[in-house]
């Protein structure tokens, strides 16, 4: 495909401004002495551009897309519309409060119905995808020690089962990473963490059900464990769709959470972002949040620091757009809408794991909630197909692969995460497809391995990308 | 209820017991009986119909503002209809980062060119994907700049106070000392900076133009930041950068700033876009999402996620940042726009706002509410008056106007934008002149 920059041609422009209706005045300070170099395009070539890009882009809306971890649900049209209504976008983030009554009903209703969910007391908007809003959690976590004027307590638990967001947030805070190493099915080791707890633990991360797809049975027994200690535990919300509506981590003992809106509640990708990551908390840590609070009655909403608010995470109040999305689904979904997620996400990943696993060896096979991970390990011991093999072949079948290599403690791991919003006879397909792979991959592993072979590129040469780096367009340059 | 579930309850049973399972309950076995609940504490769900008229019923008790004179960090700019309709594309909006490279060229071609044309915008060689907003992005900025001897982070005053806040937060988190440097008539005290300046300064976070709309001498405290050898980091307005001299062009070693002027709506706040861009020696510094050009075993051109050893999916606790998910659709949106705008176009636009906001400064001072600083500025300006700040922004909110934002009851930080005509600015001026009387 042509670059944007090879589009168009010197003097094309769209119309878009008026002629000026004031006196010309340049600020009185230095100006560039070259236009940057923009495309100079028509409308009719800037449309053309984007479609033929967007023909090569694969969203949920053109097939499966089982990206374990990621909750790549059906993302509702209607939050569209809700999300552009002028009454919200029109509407500036330092505006007086009597005028966004209706932004802060919604962020106050949202508020409301997320703390229900997650059993918590309070929830900030402010941390604008999951790994901020981790960032976010530990923080509460750092303010709450060091008022107690704790300050040994310099460590976090992060199991290696964790996504790697979580030892990365532990940095940003300053903590230094206990790596606890999980059990072999899969779950926290109870005597490795009551080995790594101590007076320096600050906390610990975890994520439940955990990336591997199971639920941490012995929750109880692990909040408990940290809090003895001194600690406290972060909940990482990424997989609340596998028991949304059914358990809540306040009452397994979780002192915080975050939440994706991008995942459980339907919000989409958009190409990698943006999402949002509201965090929940207990009451004893709410003074601390970040940004503002809602407070006051209906008619009279405010917002307020909390009492010994930490700072900001970011400028306003968080991706505001998209919690009117989240909020569309949860008012739709209600009370009873919300278990059938839960319900109907592990149906779906339990019924696809039951069709393969006599083909493809599980990682962990009881069990399993609203994902699955298989692992190539023995394949690729034998030298037949990997995990990338699998999954590149699958883009020749119109679908998106699983997540691959992830977690780290399965070698060789796709993870599946169907998703509730997925029909028996795509399931099905799918399941179909899988086996006819794998029968390929017995028959004639090499042909595997040459996949994809419809897609519009074939393997790209990453190791050249990242030794050679090109990150922009060369104009006319010499690439090096 | 409303719900997404596609498969009916018979159908859910065939698939239990082809899955072995019993019913629901069992699928969640595992899950200690002392922690389920039987149900949620919540309104029913509902239509989709019903579902919308609430929602709508909420945006309609916001005050949608004919005129808006507010900037102070967010600004209202026209949308070209076009960026809209592109970027509302479903492929765009429901994709996932784009790991599978082949089935995710679109994807991947529109970040590449975002990330020139961030270049472009601010005379760099490397750009990101993008981060949050324009506040996470200098926070993650500055901390690019920490070094084992270098730890001090200066940050001028007159920068906008959610950045500075945004700053000390990713400070805290590492303990690292954040020093702000003082004022002196609307900008930076270049004394104050020559004091600060020291052999432990990491970097300075300087905005330009400022939080009160004024441009920093920049030539002389990039100088200064340079003699100390510490870091220069320069927060811009995307706009503005269709005319001002370039963050590169003054020796800037990280530009950053808010996307959100370059074709996305106020939304009470977000999601915007935090652009990043960096030296080449700092490139393997850069946070986030990095795209690059290779190509595929046939000798195609491909684009690729790069520079990956960065992140954290590899690094883990030793990588420098944390982010995963960042603001592609923003990004895309910006691309789209500066695609439909052309240099010209966004000069233009640049051109309008500052003349506007030149014109406004005039009719305002005509009214009674002088300049505060005598400085040269792009389309933001602070008045000062003995007239109560609010009064003045009470008597045009009720003819629909949103005036600027009261610093407090003498000072107002005004913005004017392409969006602003002359007959609302003689008006808001006119209302000025009313309350005064
Ligand atoms: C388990 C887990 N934790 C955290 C994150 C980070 O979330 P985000 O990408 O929204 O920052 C992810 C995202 O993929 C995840 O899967």
């Amino acid at each position: 495909m042509k670059t944007v920059f090879e589009w168009g041609a010197p003097g094309r422009r769209c119309t878009i401004l008026p002629a000026l209706d004031v006196e010309e005045q340049l600020p009185e300070a230095p100006l560039r002495d070259a236009a940057p170099r923009l495309p100079e395009m028509s409308e009719t070539e800037v449309s053309r551009h984007y479609t033929e890009l967007a023909g090569q882009v694969f969203g949920v809306n053109n097939g499966f897309y089982p990206l374990g971890s990621c909750t790549m649900k059906y993302n509702p049209s209607v939050n569209e519309e809700m999300a552009r209504l002028p009454g919200f976008t029109g509407v500036h983030p330092l505006q007086e409060d009597e005028t966004v009554q209706g932004c802060l009903s919604v962020l106050r209703t949202a508020e409301e119905y997320l703390c229900e969910v997650t059993g918590m007391d309070a929830v900030t908007f402010q941390p604008a995808a999951g790994a901020h809003g981790e960032f976010t959690g530990l923080l509460l976590i750092k303010s709450y020690h060091t008022e107690r004027g704790d300050l040994k307590r310099t460590k976090m638990i992060v199991p290696d089962s964790a996504h790697g967001t979580n030892p990365a947030t532990a940095t940003m805070c300053g903590y230094d990473v206990v790596n606890l190493a999980s059990g072999a099915d899969g779950l926290v080791d109870l005597e490795a963490l009551r080995a790594a707890v101590g007076e320096d633990t600050a906390g610990l991360m975890l994520t439940n059900p955990n990336t591997c797809g199971l639920f941490e049975k012995d929750i109880l027994e692990i909040t408990k464990i940290i809090h003895e200690a001194g600690g406290l535990v972060y909940y990482d919300g990424a997989n609340l769709n596998g028991i949304i509506g059914v358990a809540r981590p306040g009452d397994m003992g979780f002192d915080c959470v975050h939440m994706n809106l991008h995942k459980t509640f339907s919000t989409p990708h958009g190409g990698g972002g943006p999402g949002s990551g509201p965090v929940g908390c207990k009451e004893f840590l709410a003074k601390y949040l970040p940004g503002h609070r809602v407070t006051g009655d209906t008619g009279a909403l405010r917002r307020e620091r909390a009492e010994q608010c930490l700072g900001d995470m970011r400028a306003f109040d968080g991706n505001f757009l998209v919690v009117v999305r989240a909020l569309t689904y949860l008012l739709m979904l209600g009370k009873e809408g919300l278990p059938e997620i839960s319900k109907n996400a592990v149906l779906n990943a339990n019924y696809m794991m039951s069709q393969l696993k006599d083909v493809y060896p599980m990682a962990f096979d009881d069990n399993v909630y609203h994902e699955f991970v298989i692992t190539m390990e023995q394949s690729v011991k034998r030298g037949g197909v990997s995990a990338m093999d699998i999954a590149k072949t699958l883009l020749d079948h119109g679908m998106h692969p699983p997540t691959m290599y992830f977690p780290l403690i399965v070698h060789e791991a796709l993870m599946v995460e169907p998703t509730e919003t997925e029909s028996k006879e795509t399931l099905d397909e799918v399941i179909r497809v899988m086996k006819e792979i794998h029968e390929e991959a017995q028959r004639d592993p090499e042909s595997i391995k040459a996949s994809p072979k419809k897609a519009p590129i074939g393997r790209p040469d990453e190791v050249t990308a990242a030794r050679n780096p090109i990150i922009r367009y060369r104009f006319g340059e010499e690439t090096n | 209820m409303g719900t997404f579930v596609v498969n009916t309850e018979q159908e859910q049973k065939q698939m239990l017991a082809a899955a072995g399972k019993s019913s629901f309950d069992a699928l969640f076995a595992t899950v200690p009986d002392s922690v389920k609940i039987d149900h949620l504490n919540l309104p029913e769900g509902m239509s989709e119909l019903e579902t919308a008229a609430r929602m709508e019923g909420m945006a309609a008790q916001n005050t949608v503002y004919r005129q808006i004179f507010r900037g102070a960090g967010a600004y209202h700019h026209y949308i070209p209809a076009v960026v809209k309709r592109v970027t509302g594309k479903e492929e765009f909006l429901t994709a996932y980062t784009p790991y599978q490279a082949e089935i995710s060229q679109g994807v991947l071609q529109s970040i590449f060119e975002y990330q020139t044309m961030i270049c472009e915008l601010t005379g760099l060689d490397c750009a990101n994907a993008s981060v949050y907003d324009g506040a996470t992005a200098a926070a993650e900025a500055v901390k690019m700049c920490v070094e084992k001897k270098r730890t001090k982070i200066l940050v001028a005053q007159t920068a906008q106070p959610e950045t500075v806040s945004v700053i000390r937060t990713y400070a805290f988190g590492k303990d690292d000392p954040v020093q702000m440097i003082a004022e002196k008539d609307g900008v930076l005290d270049p004394e104050a900076l020559k004091a600060a300046l020291a052999e432990d300064s990491a970097c300075l976070f300087v905005q330009q133009p400022n939080y009160y709309g004024n441009l920093e001498d920049m030539d002389a405290i990039a100088a200064m930041v340079k003699e100390a050898g510490a870091k220069l980091v320069m927060g811009c307005n995307p706009v503005s950068l269709g005319l001002l001299k370039t963050p590169g062009a003054y020796g800037a070693d990280i530009a950053c700033g808010e996307g959100q002027p370059l074709g996305l709506p106020l939304g009470f706040g977000g999601p915007y876009l935090g652009f990043m861009a960096c030296t080449e020696k700092m490139m393997r510094k850069l946070p986030g999402r990095i795209i690059g050009e290779t190509k595929d075993h046939d000798g195609n051109k491909a684009y690729v996620l790069t520079l990956q050893a960065r992140e954290q999916h590899i690094r883990r606790e030793k990588a420098g940042s944390n982010i995963c998910s960042n603001e592609a659709l923003c990004a895309l949106t910006a691309a789209v726009y500066l695609s439909a705008m052309g240099p010209e176009g966004l000069k233009e636009v640049a051109k309008q706002c500052s003349s506007k906001a030149h014109y406004l400064q005039k009719v305002l001072a005509e009214a009674g509410l002088q300049a505060r600083d005598a400085k040269p500025f792009f389309h933001e300006f602070v008045t000062v008056s003995e007239t109560p700040s609010s009064k003045i922004l009470e008597a045009l909110r009720e003819k629909g106007i949103l005036g600027g934002l009261p610093l407090n009851e003498k000072e107002i930080l005004w913005c004017a934008t392409e969006l602003n005509t002359r007959q609302a600015m003689d008006e808001v001026a006119e209302i000025v002149k009313e309350v005064r009387a």
